[in-house]
């Protein structure tokens, strides 16, 4: 009897249930349909603004003088410069202090779901993909025709603008650029007996002063990113770098670098470091390996680094580092990274490096598309980016500035003058970050045991299927 | 059926009213939980992708997902990975140390049970992401206190032994629940049984066997299966390894994470999802099944069995209540 009375009710809850899904449905459908583009004149007159404004920075961790500068300069000074137009400006910051493809994957839900910031801190890389999924749209459709008035892009070059930029139109205001050196311990150089002012000219000679380093007890001698846990960190602060040293781009002539000599000399390179025990297996397998090489070199504990101006900017930074070290101006020196041989390197280099930057976008949801841009303008003008600095220098996007800034530190010197001449970019095309993934985990690979031809092998696979085709990968 | 409806209808309320009354509820269930799940199905057969040019319009691929999970050898490891965790944190690492701890607390002073109880009880309420940061404190290998405490500073136990470190970790974890629903259902177990047993000469693992298995072999099932399915869906160990070190800890809920957010890969993600759903409903109607048995059972049965069921399930409300919290 109980059986009959439940068939019954399931008889009626059935109907009811598929009513219910069917109605949730169009319900969700409508939603995701009804993506109107905002009108760039929208509460263009508003005199109460709500802003927030995000990057992946936070007080007391990761980039936390970026952060900080938010709080004590950008908002104090933004809110006042508005309220004497008669514009109450509400203006907060929204940290986040995480690896930077979780936060790419915040910044991605958030504007698939249409929420999120108004003024977004992207990395350049990510443009092609955010672009091509409708996430950020072109100033000009955001902000209007207007947008192209700015006084700001004069001082930006064109060359640093393309890492805002995607199939020739402008996205964002790009946030500079940077370069790629080694770092090396000088205090662990002169216990190992190798010269203070140190030149490396080839691999070999990278192996050599890592052999020496060997010897010093306790100290991990190189340590070039590999591995999938560090994500990007893997392949710009280390497997591309090696590439651009063996004469090869990632993406050249219309075609990914596939299972090539190039990427076999690199992964081979890889593999001697690990076989003679120059560097740390730990490290690149552990959860928070970079962060943990970080501070192993603030406490000497590793004598050769691969790191972006970044490291010693933001990282061991006596001031405001999240590792910081407090003798780093005595204690570290630093190298261009050399090509694998003299003159081995892209068009026909000794010396080279990778490079990229981020930007500062709109999100195309913003209720105030015209205010969110007069704060990115605000955040490029002059004086804020000097704010930024606080003393300290970087290349930021704008020449006046870096006029001023740059000769004051010697890296950021050696940086504009000798290293961004013959630096290389990562190509901006949406399915690179995939490219990216299959190539830490060719390093991966190799840290895990496999045999360069193995993991060339699954990485010519891998590509080959994130491309597109065979057709579309370099092979040889 | 007819004849019938007036004596179904106990509360006297009415078809009409009847509805109105489980509207909101059906709804809910409608909303948060048919939805998401017949949606991931859909997702799952096309290739839309959290970036690029397939975030925007994503493509009917009709079975290629599934197709390209059960030839991908990095889900066939996956699912292995879960079933080695599944089987050591829970089946074996849970059920057996939370009886043994409510086996031993039958006889000891009331003081000393209380402070066990409370410190393992501490280690199942704590928020997961503090827990985490504590094991991976615990674990570390520059001067990590387990290192210290053995003497091994540099191992790298996340690294050189990562499952048994996660299972480990998950044992210490969920231990509560599988301690508190044995004890409820061991004292159930009726005393004269037991020392009619002892008189009889019985030796502690042939009391076990015929005196204490046959009154809570149910509680034995239900609690496999429960914490079976707690530990299939855990995504805590991603926070002490990252799934890592290379894919040695990638249980099917961090595998789904690392493609579908970290490679942004949201069809082969929710095509996962809904191969793992299917898992886990194959699971939950053995247990319905099982229920459904041990309540026929019940019904026979004396009344501490029932007292015992009473005891049980208040601790799988609680069990549950917790579940939808975290």
């Amino acid at each position: 009897m109980t059986t009959v009375n439940r068939r019954g009710l399931a008889r009626r809850a059935v109907p009811a249930i598929s009513i219910l899904l069917l109605g949730t449905m169009v319900a969700a459908c409508d939603r995701s349909s009804g993506s109107s583009a905002a009108n760039p004149t929208q509460n263009a007159s508003a005199t109460d603004v709500a802003l927030t404004v995000t990057s992946n920075a936070i007080s007391g961790g990761k980039n936390a003088a970026e952060a900080d500068w938010y709080a004590n300069y950008v908002i104090p000074k933004f809110t006042e410069a508005q309220k004497a137009k008669g514009v109450n400006v509400t203006l907060k910051f929204q940290p986040s202090g995480v690896d930077d493809e979780q936060y790419k994957a915040k910044m991605a839900l958030d504007l698939k779901s249409k929420s999120g910031a108004d003024v977004i801190a992207l990395d350049g890389i990510w443009v092609g993909e955010f672009a091509d999924a409708g996430y950020i749209k072109p100033l000009a459709d955001v902000v209007g025709p207007n947008v192209t008035s700015w006084d700001g892009w004069a001082q930006i070059p064109k060359a640093v603008q393309a890492n805002a930029s995607y199939n020739d139109k402008v996205y964002g205001v790009p946030g500079g650029t940077d370069g790629r050196v080694l770092y090396y311990n000088k205090k662990l150089f002169q216990q190992a007996g190798l010269p203070a002012d140190w030149k490396p000219a080839s691999w070999q000679e990278i192996l050599d002063a890592g052999a020496k380093l060997k010897a010093v007890s306790g100290v991990i001698p190189i340590q070039i990113n590999a591995g999938t846990a560090m994500g990007e960190a893997t392949t710009m602060q280390g497997a591309l770098d090696l590439l651009v040293g063996t004469g090869a781009e990632i993406y050249q002539d219309g075609k990914w670098q596939g299972n090539t000599q190039n990427t076999r000399d690199v992964l081979g390179f890889y593999k001697q470091l690990l076989d003679q025990g120059l560097m740390d297996k730990n490290i690149q397998q552990a959860a928070k390996g970079r962060d943990e090489s970080f501070a192993a070199f603030a406490a000497n504990k590793i004598g050769i680094l691969l790191e972006g101006d970044y490291f010693w900017r933001s990282v061991i930074n006596p001031d405001k580092g999240s590792a910081p070290m407090a003798t780093r101006d005595a204690d570290v020196g630093y190298a261009e990274i050399p090509a694998k041989a003299k003159g081995a390197g892209v068009s026909g280099q000794d010396l080279v490096s990778m490079s990229g930057g981020g930007g500062t976008f709109l999100n195309p949801n913003t209720k105030f598309p015209q205010q969110a841009w007069e704060l990115i303008q605000f955040i490029y003008s002059p004086d804020a980016i000097k704010a930024a600095l606080a003393g300290s220098a970087r290349i930021t996007a704008r020449q006046d500035v870096n006029k001023e800034v740059l000769s004051k530190d010697p890296l950021l010197s050696l940086i504009s003058e000798k290293v961004l001449p013959i630096t290389r970019y990562r190509p901006g095309l949406a399915v690179y970050p995939q490219v990216s993934q299959a190539l830490q985990q060719a390093t991966a690979d190799i840290v895990s045991g496999k045999s360069v031809d193995e993991a060339a092998a699954t990485y010519q696979g891998a590509v080959e299927k994130v491309a597109g085709g065979a057709d579309k990968v370099q092979k040889s | 059926m007819t004849a019938n409806a007036g004596a179904s209808d106990a509360a006297g309320l009415g078809r009409a009213r009847a509805v109105a009354f489980v509207t909101p509820a059906f709804l809910l269930i409608a909303a948060f939980l048919v939805f998401p799940a017949v949606w991931t199905i859909w997702l799952g057969m096309t290739d839309f992708r959290l970036t690029g040019a397939q975030a925007a319009d994503p493509q009917f691929v009709g079975l290629d997902n599934y197709r390209a999970a059960l030839t991908d050898p990095a889900f066939h490891n996956s699912l292995w990975l879960t079933i080695v965790f599944v089987f050591g944190s829970a089946i074996v690492g849970q059920s057996v140390l939370g009886f043994l701890i409510a086996w031993t607390m039958r006889s000891v002073p009331k003081t000393v049970k209380a402070i066990v109880e409370t410190l393992v009880l501490m280690a199942w309420i704590l928020p997961s992401s503090i827990v985490a940061f504590l094991w991976v404190a615990f674990l570390n290998n520059n001067g990590g206190t387990l290192g210290t405490i053995l003497n091994s500073p540099d191992t790298a136990w996340l690294l050189e032994y990562p499952m048994a470190s996660i299972i480990i970790y998950n044992t210490w974890r969920g231990t509560a629940f599988s301690m508190l629903l044995f004890s409820a259902a061991l004292g159930a177990v009726p005393p004269s049984q037991l020392e009619t047993a002892r008189l009889s000469g019985a030796s502690t693992l042939q009391q076990f066997r015929d005196v204490v298995f046959p009154h809570i072999r149910g509680h034995i099932l239900t609690n496999t299966l429960l914490i079976s399915l707690w530990t299939f869906n855990d995504f805590v160990p991603y926070l002490l390894t990252a799934g890592g070190p290379d894919h040695a800890t990638e249980t099917l809920p961090v595998f789904i994470y690392l493609r579908a957010l970290y490679g942004g890969e949201l069809g082969y993600g929710s095509a996962i999802s809904f191969i793992m759903l299917l898992i886990n409903l194959v699971i939950a109607l053995f247990y319905i099944r099982l229920l459904r048995e041990r309540r026929t059972a019940n019904r026979s049965g004396d009344a501490d069995a029932d007292d015992a069921k009473a005891d049980a399930d208040e601790v799988l409300t609680a069990a549950e209540a917790r579940n939808v919290g975290q």
